[in-house]
């Protein structure tokens, strides 16, 4: 219970420190945040999966579903409130999670990741052709209205949506941080570990990576809704490898400890990115290779283990990983 | 004298007729495209495999390796002809000579350089530090060979046309099937018949057993690494002349013998050419069957065939860990 407490005491601050930042920083800042936090609901999804061995390829699936849901439901019934519109990409998350869930939970390690990557793909390709949903081209989106207020300035329209998505971050990174300190979060560490295990002490490991691919599924549409509001433009590139790449490149970077290295670590991405395309437009692609290289080759542990390092020894909760499964060898 | 009688019959055997003609034409087209679409995406994919089965690697860099081999092999033809050098014959060597310089020179060089630090990690992660060298693989031939396109059609002139059931194609296209044939049979033969691939094989199966054998494991990576990004070059030095050969060709590329080496069973030489088969024959199909299938009914099949083969067409299960 004393978790629970300390998480949505930390989840309050949170939130007030970004609705105060979002004041004080420029306002492309405010922009690149706000696409920063909605790349790494997403791979806080992958993340949720991670802690149970599972790796996802294949997050644009339901990155561009909950896109999609919220891009038609604007065009085509008129709804432009962003919190109705989120709501309806975490819908459309859930119920393709809940369909793929079941035909997914038997495989593992390559072949899970193989096989989303496939479905992205498929998902991809169709949309591609789906011209009645703009095809290749995609869809312009209008600005969003929250609870009713409709920012006149495209700065108070950047700052709105910045704290509206904000607000959503910090209520989802909280529920994850309880649902990770749960017995049946806790589980999946079980389950990385050693799953014939898990399986006699009488949890089904089906069950375990069932739930976590579900609830990566919902976060992906929430982070497609709200990348879709910041854009303010749905393409089928939202489901391509390249995009699900980017999320399985953040989770590695932030590591599966910490639920708020995830967002730092998008934060970080996004500036590495606008940096590397300023100072090296040809090359910049390369520079972010360079960059992928030199974080798994130093940080194994992803960002997460950074804090996890300077916490003082008594400190140190219950679940940290008692030794790094990416030095297993293999 | 118009008996429509009398007519009926004779049309309805004609229309008939005709629908029979024109399927057994769709089939053939089919068939044949897909056997030349499979035929270099086995010399690809089966490096691919390879390199999976010894290293444990799911190459995301494989195809970068295939678009420097296009891109090397296109300069080669485009010097060759260009400067009218001698015999065009030799222009094929000097493809070949292309894809055996590209690997010489790439497979240490990341094997030794950037591979082995990684060697103890996941293998998913291995996938994403793969995943960096395309990255930094593709920007590095934009900068080599610039952002426009090479054509090197000269050596797919050069062997003329052959037709089947009213159907015409290109020599060059039935070479590489022969060539992809050749490739085959003399990977299966050297890992199979021969001491090097015995010890190969040897190290697919138990990289620590081998090492406490007196197996040299670090060489035979080199080697099969090596080895592996050959065949992606070969296939791209012999795709070159069909192709315009340009930026992200490799990316397609790599989905594509994904999808075969995933289908065929990752490690498999036999499942490779299978699947190879039968992604060409789905993708044959789909161009003329349904077209706007084409981008995605590779994904489908390979969906379809781990939804039945977990591991594959043609790999074992393995043991879990208790």
């Amino acid at each position: 219970m004393a978790g629970i407490v300390r998480t949505l005491a930390a989840a309050v601050i949170a939130c007030a420190a970004l609705a105060l930042a979002g004041f004080v920083i420029p306002n492309w800042l405010v922009l690149v945040a706000t696409l920063a936090f909605s790349k790494g609901l997403v791979a806080l999804g992958i993340v949720a999966l991670m802690r149970g061995g599972l790796v996802s390829f294949g997050q644009g699936t339901f990155y561009c579903a909950g896109a999609y849901a919220a891009g038609m439901a604007m065009r085509s019934f008129g709804i432009g409130d962003a919190a109705l519109l989120v709501a309806l990409g975490a819908i459309a998350g859930l119920i393709l999670g809940i369909i793929i869930a079941p035909l997914l939970a038997g495989y593992r390690g390559i072949f899970f990741a193989t096989l989303t990557l496939a479905l992205s793909m498929i998902v991809y390709g169709i949309l591609n052709k789906t011209y009645s949903l703009g095809g290749s081209d995609g869809l312009n989106l209008h600005a969003p209205s929250f609870f009713g207020y409709h920012p006149a300035r495209s700065q108070n329209a950047s700052y709105a949506l910045f704290l509206f998505t904000s607000l959503v971050t910090v209520i989802a990174a909280a529920l994850c941080r309880i649902h990770f300190d749960s017995v049946r979060g806790l589980l999946s560490h079980a389950a990385r570990d050693n799953e014939i295990r898990v399986e006699y002490l009488g949890a089904s490991v089906r069950w375990i990576n069932g739930i976590n691919f579900v609830i990566a599924a919902v976060l992906g549409g929430v982070g497609g809704a709200l990348s879709a509001l910041s854009l303010g433009h749905i393409d089928p590139d939202f489901a391509f490898w390249t995009t699900s790449g980017e999320f399985v490149f953040l989770a590695i970077l932030s590591g599966y400890v910490s639920v708020t290295a995830v967002f730092v670590a998008a934060i970080l991405l996004e500036l590495v990115r606008s940096y590397s395309s300023q100072y090296f437009p040809n090359t910049w692609q390369g520079a972010l290779g360079v960059f992928l290289l030199l974080i798994i080759l130093f940080l194994p542990g992803g960002l997460g283990s950074l804090a996890l390092r300077l916490r003082p020894r008594g400190a140190k909760p219950a679940r940290a990983p008692a030794e790094n499964p990416n030095d297993r060898a293999p | 004298m118009h008996d429509p009688e009398k007519w009926k019959p004779i049309f309805r055997k004609d229309q008939a007729l005709y629908v029979q003609r024109t399927s057994v034409k769709l089939a053939a087209a089919i068939l044949i495209d897909g056997v030349i679409d499979a035929s270099w995406l086995f010399i690809v994919a089966v490096g691919l495999t390879l390199v999976f089965g010894v290293l444990n690697i799911l190459n995301f860099a494989h195809g970068s390796l295939f678009s420097v081999g296009a891109y090397a092999a296109a300069s080669a033809v485009g010097w060759y002809y260009g400067g009218d050098l001698g015999p065009p014959f030799l222009g094929y060597l000097l493809m070949l000579g292309a894809a055996v310089a590209v690997a010489l020179i790439l497979g240490p060089l990341l094997e030794r350089g950037v591979l082995r630090f990684f060697y103890r990690r996941d293998e998913v992660v291995l996938v994403l530090v793969t995943y960096a060298l395309f990255l930094i693989l593709e920007d590095a031939t934009k900068l080599i060979w610039g952002a426009e396109s090479y054509y090197a059609s000269e050596p797919y002139a050069l062997l003329g046309n052959v037709s089947f059931f009213g159907l015409s194609y290109v020599g060059y296209d039935f070479a590489l099937i022969g060539l992809a044939v050749v490739t085959g049979l003399l990977l299966w033969f050297s890992l199979n018949r021969t001491i090097t691939g015995k010890i190969v094989l040897a190290v697919i199966h138990d990289r620590e057993i081998s090492r406490a054998m007196g197996v040299n494991v670090t060489r035979v990576f080199a080697f099969a690494f090596t080895l592996g990004i050959f065949l992606a070059a070969l296939g791209g030095a012999f795709t070159a002349p069909k192709i315009s050969v340009q930026p992200g060709i490799g990316v397609t590329v790599i989905l594509l013998s994904f999808a075969v080496v995933v289908i065929g069973g990752l490690g498999s030489v036999e499942g490779a050419a299978i699947a190879a088969l039968f992604v060409g024959f789905a993708r044959a199909a789909a161009i003329h069957l349904v077209p706007w299938a084409e981008l995605f009914i590779v994904y489908l099949v390979m969906a379809l065939v781990l939804a039945f083969r977990p591991e594959g067409l043609f790999r074992r299960m393995s043991a879990r860990k208790i």
